[in-house]
């Protein structure tokens, strides 16, 4: 697996400053076409979120929010299909359940709430999807890196780490 | 194998409760037969074996060593440390040397919140002078040296190469004799890094005996507040049942039981992160069609982390708490 982590943890080239790295999974139907009609339409927005295509927001396995997280992802957003627009009925149905856990769960595991996000972008909806990009990127900037990989290396916690003991 | 012919084992006690310990009695009058063609070399919770015995061993000398328990001390790492170069097969036996165990539920605080709870405040702790175990302390004798205390709890697979493993809170005892029996006969799966056996690639639902009536989850309930009806899947009664998300080879034996799984085989076959895989089977059991409902019942899910995670923090993705 590729280290999606590199750019958080130090400016990359050309850059002098730190900048958010978010993962958007978008799915294909609704919000990939939403962020495309954004880009028809030439809004404006930052080019802080790497987007991937996935055919259905309820095939995204929340392992693949964790996997963002732990290779270094600064925030994660899921976009979806609003309820009842979904293209395989009820895909999005179970994006629903999901995200609202996931959202407790990494609450619990110390991430802010502001790095994750959940939200349904129709396809007519490029306006709404470039406000989130230019929403979430803020917030993100302003929390700063997470850098999930250097924690757990000060936690000494993870295959191949070194050991870290209390008071060194 | 020693002069008599016999295999000789081992087995180690790491940060772990000790029923790793108690569970290979567990394999019960099948004890004599381990005994007829294995001599224990290394048992400190049975017998009176010191670290300087195994280092006196030459490497490789210990045919099969079970380590029990994660690693959270300097201690436990050096001991598998040791064992790793004095056994020719290692094994990774039990929860916690599989994937970090309850213990590892620690990740979820710092060394200093746990420092606090264990020596500062607490009911129970009367330590006027603040008093905290300190790594060396010059004493009249010269200087005593205790474990020093690691930031994390790390599975055994963390620290070593592992060869098998055999994951369970405790192992079931029938897998645990059929591990021991395939390490007598030679049978063994080949050698791999942390491969493991006693267990199957399936998850607890393809073995539990109760049947699912394809209805889904309208509230969600904790296990002492209700008693479950027999014979039907207790996650569809709002049970919070790991199944779905845990590997089998257990038998179900807690659902046989009545009582709901909580995932102590740990992820199944190619899945990493346990808990998160949980959340992915629940998206399809809750009766929700609307996105208030949805919330509703994912509040009445109690402590999600400990639910998920209850033995499997120190293998997932995020390991620990920010």
């Amino acid at each position: 697996m590729t280290q999606v982590g590199t750019q958080t943890q130090q400016p990359g080239p050309g850059r002098t400053t730190w900048e958010p790295r978010i993962i958007g999974f978008l799915c294909y139907w609704c919000s990939y076409t939403g962020a495309d009609s954004a880009g028809t339409a030439r809004m404006q927005y930052p080019p802080n979120v790497d987007i991937i295509k996935v055919m259905c927001s309820g095939r995204i396995d929340p392992e693949l929010i964790t996997t963002a997280f732990a290779n270094g992802a600064d925030g994660v957003m899921v976009l979806g299909c609003h309820i009842g627009d979904c293209h395989y009925i009820s895909g999005n149905h179970k994006t629903m359940v999901r995200m609202p856990l996931m959202r407790r769960l990494l609450a619990e595991l110390g991430l802010e709430p502001e790095r994750f996000r959940h939200e349904w972008v129709s396809a007519a909806e490029g306006e709404k999807f470039s406000k989130l990009v230019g929403e979430m990127t803020e917030q993100v900037r302003a929390l700063g890196p997470l850098n999930w990989p250097r924690l757990l290396h000060e936690r000494g916690v993870g295959h191949g780490m070194d050991l870290k003991a209390w008071g060194e | 194998m020693g002069a008599n012919g016999k295999l000789k084992i081992g087995m180690y006690w790491a940060s772990s409760c000790g029923g790793c310990d108690i569970s290979l009695l567990e394999i019960g009058p099948r004890l004599l037969d381990l005994i007829a063609i294995a001599d224990v070399v290394f048992w400190p919770c049975a017998a009176d074996f010191k670290y300087k015995d195994v280092a006196a061993y030459p490497d490789g000398y210990i045919d099969a060593c079970f380590y029990n328990g994660g690693v959270r001390n300097s201690e436990q790492e050096e001991v598998a440390r040791l064992l790793r170069r004095k056994s020719k097969t290692l094994i990774g036996y039990g929860a916690c040397a599989v994937d970090g165990g309850i213990p590892a539920l620690a990740n979820l605080k710092t060394v200093e919140d746990i420092y606090d709870a264990a020596y500062h405040h607490n009911p129970s702790i009367d330590n006027p002078n603040g008093v905290e175990p300190q790594p060396t302390y010059a004493s009249e004798y010269g200087e005593l040296e205790i474990p020093r205390f690691y930031r994390s709890v790390l599975s055994l697979k963390d620290v070593i190469e592992v060869d098998y493993q055999i994951p369970g809170c405790p192992p079931q005892a029938d897998r645990v004799w059929e591990a021991i029996q395939a390490v007598a006969g030679g049978g063994v799966p080949p050698r791999n890094t942390a491969v493991k056996v006693g267990c199957t690639d399936k998850t607890v639902c393809d073995e539990c005996p109760r049947e699912k009536k394809l209805v889904k989850i309208k509230q969600f309930r904790r296990p002492q507040e209700v008693r479950p009806e027999p014979g039907w899947c207790v996650l569809e009664q709002g049970i919070m049942c790991m199944g779905p998300a845990t590997r089998s080879g257990c038998g179900a034996l807690c659902l046989k039981a009545d009582m709901r799984c909580e995932g102590c085989y740990g992820p199944p076959a190619n899945v990493e992160d346990q808990g998160v895989s949980m959340i992915g089977a629940l998206g399809t059991l809750l009766d929700a069609t609307t996105e208030e409902r949805a919330r509703e019942l994912v509040d009445q899910i109690v402590d999600p982390v400990g639910t998920f995670y209850r033995f499997s923090l120190s293998s997932s993705m995020l390991k620990a708490r920010k």
